[in-house]
């Protein structure tokens, strides 16, 4: 069945205006209703608070500057290669991964909303969410990338992802020099977040 | 006028770099807003697509005025009072609303990891092939002109539409969020990286030649040139 309900936009008017009080207020009276279970809401918040973040992310790029085979793997079919490593779920059903190169420089923003690959980067930074970044970052990404300190090669060009549909992009960042013979842990530590957005590059050290 | 989510392209300030990547919620209230939204989400009565347009239905000002999470509370709200689960009435008086026994399809606690783990794949198998190829040219529509519910919500932004680009991808059918966004079904349909010269979209005179801006569209989105 065909269901259309009219939407009222000012309905959320008559919650408090003060945020805190705002949430309070929809908890409640969601608890007393029935519809939510305050239990779920907490282990919700535990989470996105403390089970996933970059760290993922930062393992599957560590992993890939390791083995070529999984690299491959990993630009081939990323949704199949992250999960191996329990990385799926909401917000990183579908995912891509992209590779920087020396002739390429990979970006990634979503211009009409805030899509992000959770799972594998955790919940979006402030900036990321912006008006400032999703209007910016697809018409002078050069200008963006010096804000955030990132110089490119000067024959790279740069690509950006806009995040329309429900694929999420993973920025592969290059190997920095002189990280030859490193084990996974140490490599992954070097790999920011934002070098997997492709607004930053991974730390010069460990 | 495009409306206000729609912002691809715009001028802006200069972005505000630092941000630490813990903790992920800055205020705890960003944390249990992002909770109950998904929860309340899990209910079944809307999907993403309607969250995001019911984000996006708020209109310039409010979208302006309030921040990430206020905006979601905003557009969780105006989606419990269409559906008829709570009144506005309520909003003002949550502590006298009787108490009610816990609904059978709210999420339990012991169901969340395995919910947020699975998430909501938007990918369906389709028996039609589809019908741009890799590395075909193709031209977008003119932007939101959704299809199926006129003036409804569609992920074309106008800074890619009317535009010659060259497909890079085929991921596969994926539920088409002009219709799902409006209940009007999933009618899945083969979705498609697109790159476009950035010259193309923003004149001769920005960036590098090679510079180039990728979309996933829709191939209702997309025609042959």
């Amino acid at each position: 069945m065909v269901v259309r309900r009219y939407m009222d936009p000012t309905s959320h008017k008559h919650l408090p205006s003060e945020p805190e009080l705002r949430v309070k207020a929809l908890e409640t009276l969601l608890t007393r209703k029935g519809l939510i279970d305050p239990l779920a809401v907490d282990e919700i918040i535990e989470f996105y608070e403390h089970k996933i973040g970059p760290r993922h992310g930062a393992r599957v790029v560590a992993k890939a500057w390791s083995n070529p085979q999984y690299c491959a793997r990993l630009l081939e079919n990323a949704t199949q290669t992250v999960a191996e490593l329990g990385y799926t779920g909401r917000q990183g059903e579908h995912v891509v991964a992209v590779e920087n190169t020396p002739e390429v420089h990979n970006l990634v923003v979503c211009t009409l909303c805030s899509c992000f690959p959770w799972p594998l980067l955790g919940i979006p930074p402030a900036w990321y969410k912006s008006d400032d970044y999703r209007s910016r970052a697809v018409r002078e990404p050069q200008k963006v990338l010096s804000e955030f300190g990132v110089e490119l090669l000067p024959a790279q060009r740069v690509r950006v992802q806009d995040s329309t549909a429900e694929i999420r992009y993973l920025v592969i960042p290059m190997r920095p020099a002189g990280t030859e013979g490193w084990a996974e842990e140490k490599l992954a530590s070097i790999v920011t977040r934002d070098s997997m957005v492709g607004t930053g590059l991974p730390k010069a050290q460990a | 006028m495009k409306p206000i989510h729609d912002m691809g392209g715009n001028s802006g300030a200069m972005i505000k770099v630092d941000e630490p990547e813990l903790p992920a919620f800055k205020e705890a209230w960003h944390g249990r807003a992002l909770a109950i939204t998904v929860a309340s989400g899990a209910l079944g009565f809307w999907n993403l697509d309607t969250s995001r347009h019911a984000r996006e239905c708020l209109g310039w000002d409010e979208y302006q005025r309030l921040s990430y999470y206020e905006k979601w509370l905003a557009a969780l709200a105006n989606l419990l009072v269409a559906h008829g689960l709570t009144t506005t009435e309520e909003f003002a008086h949550p502590d006298t609303s009787p108490t009610m026994k816990l609904c059978t399809q709210a999420l339990r606690k012991n169901a969340v990891r395995k919910v947020l783990a699975t998430g909501s794949p938007t990918i369906r198998q389709v028996n039609k092939p589809s019908l741009f190829a890799i590395g075909q040219q193709v031209s977008t529509r003119e932007a939101s002109s959704n299809q199926v519910h006129p003036g409804g919500h569609t992920r074309l932004p106008t800074y890619a539409s009317g535009r010659i680009g060259r497909v890079v991808r085929d991921h596969g059918a994926h539920v088409l969020p002009d219709s799902n966004a409006h209940f009007l079904g999933e009618v899945p349909e083969t979705l498609y990286s697109v790159a476009f010269k950035a010259r193309e979209l923003w004149g001769t005179s920005v960036g590098n030649a090679e510079d180039e801006v990728i979309l996933d569209l829709w191939e209702s989105y997309l025609e042959l040139t």
